[in-house]
């Protein structure tokens, strides 16, 4: 049994004039599994990101989610962080008096700061004792944030563009700190349009139009991703740049 | 027990540092209400204090070229429920001065207690001064504190203030600070208050940014809940080339409290330049998520963003 299991899932805007998002999307994410989801800019990547992690105004229209056999439809976003699942977002906030170690040790007993700051290329010295806020750069607290994740051990991680914001130079970092994941157990769901970010993982899958359109090994799904090819949606989406 | 030894306890129940009081490497005065408990001086300050008919005023100078190594402790508060204490204090650091005032206003049975507090600061050429004041209420509301403060900083001075609330129910709270600082001059102002039940808070910091170059920003952060209000006005005025300044505030509004921000700012010069922003409302769905995804409660996320921003 797959750890997520999404059927169906269908997610279309509130507004007036409502837009579907998400369009009968499936997909499924085993356990310990690195799972690269690609596809270019408004294909829904993140959007799927906040349904899963039931963010405020994501509740799908219809479809299924399930975690590790229990339903994840009604909990809020902290039951299903309780459940094992967490996220982190593509711009992460800042927070105003807190400092990096106190937010590595949110809600966990691992007393150990330090190694998760260490994970992510970034010196538990100089950083352990600096505030979460403006002070940081945006690279520095994209690390920040993939260490407070890896910090609380989770089941699966959602991980939306971990690598924008961190320079090239960097790029193995973050693939470091996704192998760290896997390492301590973790499935990773790792939202990229970079194909050389999504060529790591065990498997991928490729978002258009709101529906998977091509998964399996990430080789020939970033392929597939670069032929901009598809045979479900009208191609419009595909062939965006 | 005397109401030093009082006033003693109660400031070191709220944190402050008892040693120091009795540490002759620390300079202090402690004062209830209208009377002064005690005092100590050390050498390069000069502190002149006496009681008035209607409170006490007390002159502090910082000698010129001096740098207290530790900071002056300053234990204000009335003990009893009733009661008001009206301080009149001027401070004056000379030229090249340094000195940081740790000041601590202890209202722990307030139910009508009136704390007033007019202040005139002169800072001299290159003199720094810091200035903390942390107030612990108790949790009837009765108290009313009314601090203005007039600051002058000198020509490459520097000015910082830390206004703390976080402590018990505020009661009514009607800050009015006023710095003006000189060329290449320095002003940091900060408050941090934490409103409940009908709590009023009123706060007021200008800044005329009056010499070439000279430099501020007004910092507050404000919580507040149940029926609580809050107005925050910051004004910055640049009024000589090269000077720059700044007004961030941010309040958090929970239950039926009601918030206000009035930033103003002012360019009298083409070379000068002031900016500002606001947040005011309830806590940053984005903060509150990112929290929640760490498993945190939407309460207990609350809780570590209120905290933090008045941290």
């Amino acid at each position: 049994m797959a750890l997520l299991e999404i059927k169906d899932l269908v997610y279309e805007t509130k507004a007036h004039h409502s837009t579907r998002i998400l369009d009968g999307l499936s997909l499924s994410v085993e356990s310990g599994e690195v799972h690269a989801l690609i596809g270019t800019n408004g294909t829904g990547k993140s959007t799927l990101a906040s349904v899963i992690m039931g963010c405020e105004g994501y509740g799908p229209a219809s479809g299924d989610a399930i975690f590790d056999g229990s339903s994840l439809a009604g909990l809020k976003v902290h039951e299903r962080a309780r459940l094992g699942i967490t996220m982190a977002w593509q711009e992460p906030v800042r927070f105003e008096g807190i400092t990096v170690s106190q937010y590595l040790s949110l809600r966990n007993d691992s007393g150990r700061p330090a190694r998760y700051i260490e994970l992510v290329g970034l010196s538990a010295e100089r950083y352990g004792a600096r505030m979460v806020d403006r002070s940081l750069s945006g690279g520095e607290r994209k690390r920040i944030e993939l260490a407070s994740l890896l910090a609380l051990k989770p089941k699966l991680a959602i991980l939306d563009e971990p690598d924008s914001g961190i320079d090239m130079l960097s790029t193995q970092d973050i693939i470091n700190v996704i192998a760290a994941f896997k390492a301590g157990g973790s499935a990773v769901l790792l939202i990229t349009h970079r194909e050389e970010i999504a060529v790591i993982a065990d498997r991928a899958s490729q978002l258009c139009g709101g529906r998977i359109v091509c998964a399996g090994n990430p080789a020939n799904v970033a392929e597939h991703y670069k032929s901009r090819h598809c045979n479900i949606c009208t191609g419009r989406e595909c062939h965006y740049v | 027990m005397s109401e030093l030894e009082e006033l003693t306890a109660c400031f070191g129940s709220a944190g402050g540092d008892v040693k120091a009081l009795a540490d002759a490497g620390f300079a202090h005065l402690a004062a209830s209400g209208h009377r002064i408990l005690s005092s100590r001086t050390v050498e390069g300050l000069e502190v002149k204090a006496r009681e008035t008919w209607n409170g006490i005023a007390a002159r502090v100078t910082v000698k010129k070229g001096v740098k207290l190594r530790n900071p002056v402790h300053m234990c204000f508060g009335v003990l009893h429920k009733k009661g008001t204490q009206k301080i009149d204090m001027e401070v004056t650091l000379e030229e090249g001065a340094s000195a940081h005032f740790i000041a601590h206003c202890i209202f722990p049975k307030a139910e009508k207690v009136r704390h007033i507090m007019d202040a005139r600061v002169d800072i001299g050429e290159g003199a720094e001064m810091r200035y903390s004041e942390t107030h612990y209420h108790g949790p009837h509301g009765g108290v009313e504190v009314v601090p203005k403060l007039s600051v002058q900083v000198g020509q490459n001075g520097r000015y910082f203030t830390d206004f703390t609330l976080t402590t018990g129910r505020v009661g009514k709270l009607d800050i009015d600070y006023t710095v003006e600082a000189g060329e290449n001059a320095v002003a940091e102002l900060t408050a941090r208050v934490f409103g409940h039940a009908t709590d009023d808070i009123h706060i007021r910091d200008r800044v005329l940014l009056a010499g070439k170059n000279a430099r501020s920003i007004i910092k507050t952060r404000v919580a507040i809940e149940d029926d609580a209000t809050a107005e925050v006005t910051g004004i910055t005025e640049g009024n000589a080339a090269g000077a720059r300044g700044h007004v961030d505030c941010m309040e958090i509004v929970k239950d039926r409290a009601a918030a206000r921000a009035v930033p103003i700012v002012q360019v009298n010069d083409p070379g000068a330049k002031v900016t500002h922003e606001a947040a005011i409302g309830s806590v940053d769905k984005r903060q509150m998520e990112t929290l929640m995804a760490h498993g945190l409660t939407p309460e207990e996320a609350v809780d570590v963003i209120v905290k933090g921003i008045l941290k």
